[in-house]
């Protein structure tokens, strides 16, 4: 730790990590820092080990070797559920939405870490808990407001549409006001027009409410329009780095993608 | 398991936070929710002025099913935790009210928070080591929980305190002095005074940051993790919570019945409230009533449909209802209701 800090220490910072699970390297020693007010892309084929880094930030995975800081510390000495108090919240790949519940209680459940109850208070309904309660149930519909979901706030979640699962998504991940949203693949499954508009959202976010972004991403046409840097991954190692437009004419990446030469 | 379904019925009857711009249907849905409790209130109440005493002390025993059944929904129908084993806790429960009244002569009243408090600590401390079992296989382990009890119940080295094979004789309550009802008429009251309690308190937490954490365990584990729900907290909480609703309703079960042994206890109570809390609604608070119902009448029409064949007029009733109730009574009130609104 004798390093000399830089002038903005990073918001997020990954050193070296790897994972392996059962003698197959899922990262293979990863390094990439995300400055306060970025939007990172990280992308790569399938397998490339992005999701298995999420998984890592989330600490669903822990490492098996390397650090991950946030905000200059470190977060593997941290349980999965004290992730999201400090700062980090995310969507998933595939939507991992609570599908019996309400949007607004999605979005509530959401909130679950910047606020405080006991079951026994809950169950009393005691004034500090109607007060808290009343104060949770107002910014939630804020949010949904903001992400244009007010018509079906009061619908459970398991009947919407794909795309509208999706927003609510980005509202739960939103309501535990993140300094760092981790995004999974949020274009997937969606069509041409849906990305476009996605693509504007995430900037609207990262402005309006001063996230910074770190999105996990198939879709090149989406990544490099909004991204402010780029890291690809391929087979767990990390191939390129830089801005979208540095990125995208890097050999190895093009290698990577349509699988010539090698 | 069947999918639980039912969760978000009310969300939006009634919520105080959310009157303030409630659109005209929440608004129709709130009154048809007073209406209802009004009309359950009114029945409730009139049940003992109406009927003999042995009717009326059928009655009680629903509610004591109800309860149990309230508390067994807690945990599976919102937290998605299965239990076989919640005769276990309804039987310590029993007990615990049998014991401090034949042995320290304490007021049966004083049995309840008793019987809740070591019924919490006790799911609690199992639902530890349970965290790390999900679906059929916790089912087991709460199985062998089920099997254990009556047998622990009659071990020689407790005798001293069951009473063994024999269990505990236990005296029947009177009303407080003044209150001109029989004794089964007011041991009704009680136990719909404490049912209500119970019943309302379990609203309330369902409709809870606590509840919300619950359901968002039972709808999806690592995404409620990520949200900073803390897992095993809340899981052990959960089979804290259901031990001691059902623990109470051991408690009133032994002060109705005025007698425990071990064998009133086994596996086939457990399923039993099992049973009760499909045929009333998987995660809907009020099918407990219906659960209770259930569980207490059906053996009795059965049987009065035919002695030698009880058993299979029971699994035929059981069938057709499951077949035209298939989320239990949750899902019949709601058709009924949206019929209503038609």
């Amino acid at each position: 730790m004798s390093e000399v800090p830089p002038s903005t220490p990073p918001l997020l910072a990954v050193k070296e990590v790897a994972v392996r699970f059962d003698g197959i390297v899922a990262l293979d020693g990863i390094s990439f820092e995300i400055q306060k007010g970025q939007i990172l892309g990280l992308i790569g084929p399938n397998g490339a080990g992005k999701t298995t880094l999420f998984n890592c930030l989330s600490r669903l995975y822990t490492p098996t070797s390397g650090d991950i800081l946030f905000e200059g510390r470190t977060i593997l000495d941290r349980p999965a559920h004290r992730i999201s108090e400090l700062g980090l919240g995310r969507t998933f790949q595939n939507v991992a939405l609570f599908q019996h519940l309400s949007v607004l209680d999605n979005v509530l459940v959401g909130g679950h870490a910047k606020s405080r109850s006991d079951f026994v208070s809950d169950a009393l309904r005691l004034p500090a808990t109607r007060r808290g309660e009343a104060a949770m149930i107002r910014e939630a519909r804020d949010l949904i407001a903001y992400l244009e979901l007010s018509e079906v706030a009061d619908r459970v979640v398991a009947g919407l549409p794909f795309g509208t699962q999706k927003r609510v998504e980005l509202a739960r991940a939103l309501a535990s006001q993140p300094k760092l949203l981790l995004l999974d693949e949020p274009a997937g499954g969606l069509n041409h027009d849906e990305v476009g508009g996605l693509g504007r959202l995430i900037q609207q976010i990262r402005d309006d409410r001063n996230v910074t972004i770190l999105l996990v991403e198939h879709h090149m046409g989406l990544v490099m329009s909004i991204s402010d840097n780029v890291v690809a991954l391929n087979f767990g190692k990390k191939i390129a780095e830089g801005p979208p437009a540095l990125v995208r004419q890097e050999p190895e990446l093009i290698r990577a993608y349509l699988g010539t030469g090698a | 398991m069947a999918a639980p379904a039912e969760t978000t019925l009310s969300s939006s009857a009634s919520d105080a936070v959310a009157s303030v711009e409630m659109p005209r249907a929440a608004r129709r849905d709130g009154t048809i929710a007073w209406v209802s409790r009004i009309t359950f209130l009114v029945v409730a109440l009139a049940i003992p002025l109406l009927f003999k005493n042995f009717v009326v002390f059928q009655f009680t025993q629903m509610l004591v099913y109800a309860i149990a059944i309230l508390g067994l929904n807690l945990l599976t129908g919102f937290n998605g935790q299965f239990s076989l084993g919640h005769s276990a806790f309804y039987a310590l429960g029993a007990y615990t009210a049998a014991i401090m009244m034949d042995q320290y002569s304490v007021s049966y009243i004083w049995t309840l928070p008793a019987a809740g408090v070591i019924c919490f600590v006790a799911g609690f401390l199992f639902g530890l080591p349970a965290l790390r079992l999900e679906g059929i296989y916790l089912a087991l382990a709460t199985f062998s929980l089920a099997i254990a009890t009556p047998q622990i119940l009659k071990l020689s080295p407790l005798e001293h305190w069951t009473g063994g094979v024999q269990g505990i004789v236990i005296i029947k309550p009177d009303p407080p002095p003044g209150v001109p009802l029989n004794q089964d008429q007011w041991l009704y009251y009680f136990t719909l005074a404490v049912g209500l309690l119970l019943y309302i308190l379990a609203r309330n937490l369902v409709k809870s940051r606590s509840g919300r954490a619950l359901m968002a365990i039972r709808d999806n584990p690592i995404a409620a993790r990520s949200m900073g729900v803390n897992l095993a907290l809340y899981k052990s909480l959960a089979f804290g919570t259901s031990a001691l609703y059902t623990g109470i309703a051991g408690a009133l079960g032994a002060i109705i019945i005025q007698f425990v042994a071990p064998d009133s206890f086994t596996l086939v109570l457990s399923i039993a409230f099992l049973v009760g809390l499909v045929v009333g609604g998987v995660g809907w608070l009020p099918g407990a009533i219906f659960g209770g119902a259930f569980v207490l009448f059906v053996p009795n029409i059965a049987e009065g449909v035919s002695k030698g064949l009880s058993g299979a007029v029971y699994g035929i009733i059981l069938i057709l209802l499951i077949y035209l109730m298939p989320t239990g009574a949750a899902g019949f009130v709601r058709a009924v209701l949206s019929r209503l609104k038609s």
